[in-house]
């Protein structure tokens, strides 16, 4: 009686699982792979950022990555020469919007806020599965939709590398009609790499905090032993 | 056992012995050491359940000291910067990633929220259990039942703060109830929020009360709490008054001083907790996406309402009983009804004291119809929280309706289900299981 009814006390913690009503590819990377990350970095940069911006980061952060300050300058800073400026894009908000039809979200976070209740890690497989997901569509002004997405203002940005894919509307599956500059397999490769840089830049001390846990924890360990003694050596006289 | 009894501290003629008379003889130095900590008698035989009286202590003190760094950063202003960004939003990012240990600071406020409600949720539970608000403790429970009432407006206030979609959709939704209260109602709203809709100066007074008004009021409550907690004695495990059975001395006999006795076993529970804690800091602070909303990652954007609003986990089974009132009565809207049914839920704690008639405080002495009430209650609780997460639904509504009901006829009924069951013989003094 007593132990179910600490278990039912903590079933909160326990997360729920969700259902969402699309199907998400997961996301095969890791943000531990430094070589990704700088590759992701390089994409981002050169796709994302002209009309995105990622406006809580500074490209300082960046260096984070293993890459020197030469480096970032020379490879990753089209549009600011301040390696301690934000990542801010340039493109006017209320431009965009007339544009595209919404302002373009800024994405330093983008992998955080897509993330589910109950599965905070969605983000990256939502961001990986969108990546991938575009196809040709005549009826709408950019000439693109997405599956997960659908008439999203946003046209396919990575078209060069993927090619142009068709709906095929019987089997309801994505069709590659015109190849790209990549293999399937190696467009797969780099979105991962780009989704794990944007999952990095939600939280670009996130290993830094995981490591930090175990110290913290074996700290603890070590403390609960001596006081539990300590306890155990006050209290044998009371029965 | 009350302050002021005590004989002033007497100097050895030591410079140390010399200061503390000089102390002593000025400020209630001895008594309250002696009264609240090295000769205030606590029952032997406290368990598990006596634990989180003094971690939620301790998660207050946690979230003060982190609130006072978070201060010193984050920036209460609704205006977008040049980035397009709101200025209270973009803080908070700073915070997590411009701060020399800002985001350690973040996550441990955040979560302490969190842990808080768990810690407190928990706490209560014990007084159910083992009838802690019997007589003569009602004023403890009443100040405790303040605190809780506190905890969750500081809760509130805080969670508009970091400007995300869920922080000002909830707020907007929350502040909108209010007018669902008839005459007073649309103008009470305008008040609270000071525009017509959340903006900068929602944002501000909600800042104000989070930082200063309520943490003040809560720290008095506490003390109250405590203070009249001391006065009374502590409660325990059997239900047993261990004042009855005293010793020559005048000291209970199943009493130990609290200091060193209950403050070494405390530090025990303290650095238990602290693990959980950090475990879910370290390598969880979204909880599962419960502790931090995703939605909240995104600014608030007044034009764009999220599909699905929900509460932060704490306060989902009281909004579902808010959900769950779907029928107007007397002329009024079924949202008026609602808010009053929410409002009952959380206020009815404060009648426990006077609702429960049954001649044995403790569960140990209970029978089978106290057990299978309270078992089936704590799991309403739990399936109205977990309804409250998600989206309003045919079937869904159908049994938050049904925990409704069950949740307020678990407090009506008492006075007369507590009195009908069979109870087992209370023993004279406390039993160490």
């Amino acid at each position: 009686m007593k132990k179910y009814l600490i278990a039912l006390l903590f079933a909160p913690l326990m997360a729920f699982a969700s259902g969402g009503n699309v199907h998400l590819d997961k996301w095969p990377g890791s943000v531990g792979d430094k070589a990704a990350l700088q590759n992701g970095a390089k994409l981002f940069v050169n796709y994302c950022l002209n009309c995105h911006g990622a406006s809580y980061m500074r490209y300082k952060n960046l260096m984070d990555l293993g890459l020197t300050e030469t480096q970032v300058k020379d490879n990753l800073m089209f549009t600011s020469d301040k390696i301690g400026g934000l990542m801010a894009v340039a493109a006017r908000a209320d431009e965009q919007k007339l544009w595209f039809g919404a302002t373009p979200p800024d994405l330093t976070i983008i992998a955080r806020a897509r993330g589910e209740a109950g599965n905070a890690g969605a983000g990256a497989d939502w961001l990986y599965t969108y990546l991938r997901s575009f196809y040709r569509d005549a009826n709408r002004p950019t000439g693109w939709n997405n599956v997960i997405f659908e008439n999203v203002g946003m046209p396919h940005v990575l078209y060069g590398l993927q090619g142009q894919q068709v709906l095929n509307h019987e089997t309801h599956k994505l069709e590659l009609a015109v190849p790209g500059a990549m293999a399937p397999a190696e467009f797969d490769k780099a979105v991962s790499d780009l989704v794990g840089f944007m999952v990095w830049m939600g939280e670009p001390q996130q290993e830094f905090r995981r490591t930090l846990g175990f110290f913290v924890l074996a700290f603890l360990a070590v403390l609960f032993v001596v006081a539990y003694a300590l306890k155990k050596e006050y209290w044998k006289d009371i029965h | 056992m009350a302050a002021g009894n005590f004989e002033k501290y007497k100097s050895d003629g030591s410079l140390a012995g010399n200061a503390l008379e000089w102390l002593d003889a000025r400020f209630p130095a001895t008594s309250l050491w002696k009264g609240h900590l090295s000769e205030y008698y606590a029952p032997k035989n406290f368990n598990f359940w006596y634990f989180f009286g003094s971690l939620a202590l301790l998660v207050l003190v946690i979230q003060i000291v982190t609130g006072i760094f978070l201060v010193m950063h984050y920036k209460p202003d609704a205006a977008v910067n040049a980035n397009g960004v709101p200025v209270a939003f973009a803080s908070v990012e700073y915070i997590m990633r411009d701060v020399p240990g800002g985001w350690l600071i973040r996550y441990m406020h955040s979560t302490g929220a969190s842990a808080f409600f768990i810690v407190v949720y928990l706490h209560m539970f014990r007084g159910l259990l083992y009838g802690s608000y019997r007589k003569p403790r009602e004023l403890t429970w009443l100040f405790g039942v303040g605190i809780f009432l506190c905890l969750m407006g500081e809760a509130f206030f805080g969670y508009l703060l970091p400007w995300g979609q869920m922080s000002f959709w909830g707020a907007q939704v929350i502040v909108n109830l209010f007018s669902a209260i008839p005459i007073i109602g649309p103008d009470l709203s305008i008040i609270i929020r000071g525009d017509f809709v959340v903006g900068d100066a929602t944002l501000n007074r909600f800042f104000s009360f989070h930082v200063i008004a309520f943490p003040l009021v809560l720290i008095g409550l506490v003390a109250a709490h405590v203070l009249a907690l001391h006065e009374t004695g502590s409660n325990n495990p059997d239900g047993v008054e261990i004042k009855a059975n005293k010793d020559e001395n005048g000291i209970p006999r199943d009493g130990i001083p609290f200091h060193p006795y209950y403050t070494v076993k405390d530090i025990v529970g303290v650095i238990v907790f602290l693990m959980v804690f950090s475990a879910v800091m370290f390598w969880a602070p979204e909880g599962g996406g419960y502790f931090l909303e995703t939605p909240n990652f995104y600014p608030a954007d007044p034009l764009k309402t999220p599909p699905h609003i929900a509460p932060v986990w704490y306060f989902t089974p009281f909004y579902s009983i808010l959900r769950a009132v779907t029928y107007p009565l007397f002329g009024l809207d079924a949202k008026f009804w609602g808010v009053v049914a929410m409002g009952a839920s959380v206020v009815i704690f404060a009648f426990l004291p006077w609702l429960d008639r049954s001649p044995v405080k403790s569960i140990r002495y209970r029978g089978p119809i106290y057990k299978t009430l309270l078992t089936i209650f704590v799991i309403c609780f739990f399936i109205l929280g977990y309804l409250g997460t998600l989206s309003p639904s045919p079937m869904g509504e159908l049994i938050s309706q049904i925990c409704s009901v069950f949740y307020f006829a678990f407090f009506l009924g008492m006075p007369w289900w507590s009195r009908m069951d069979k109870f087992s013989p209370v023993p004279d003094r406390v039993t160490m299981k």
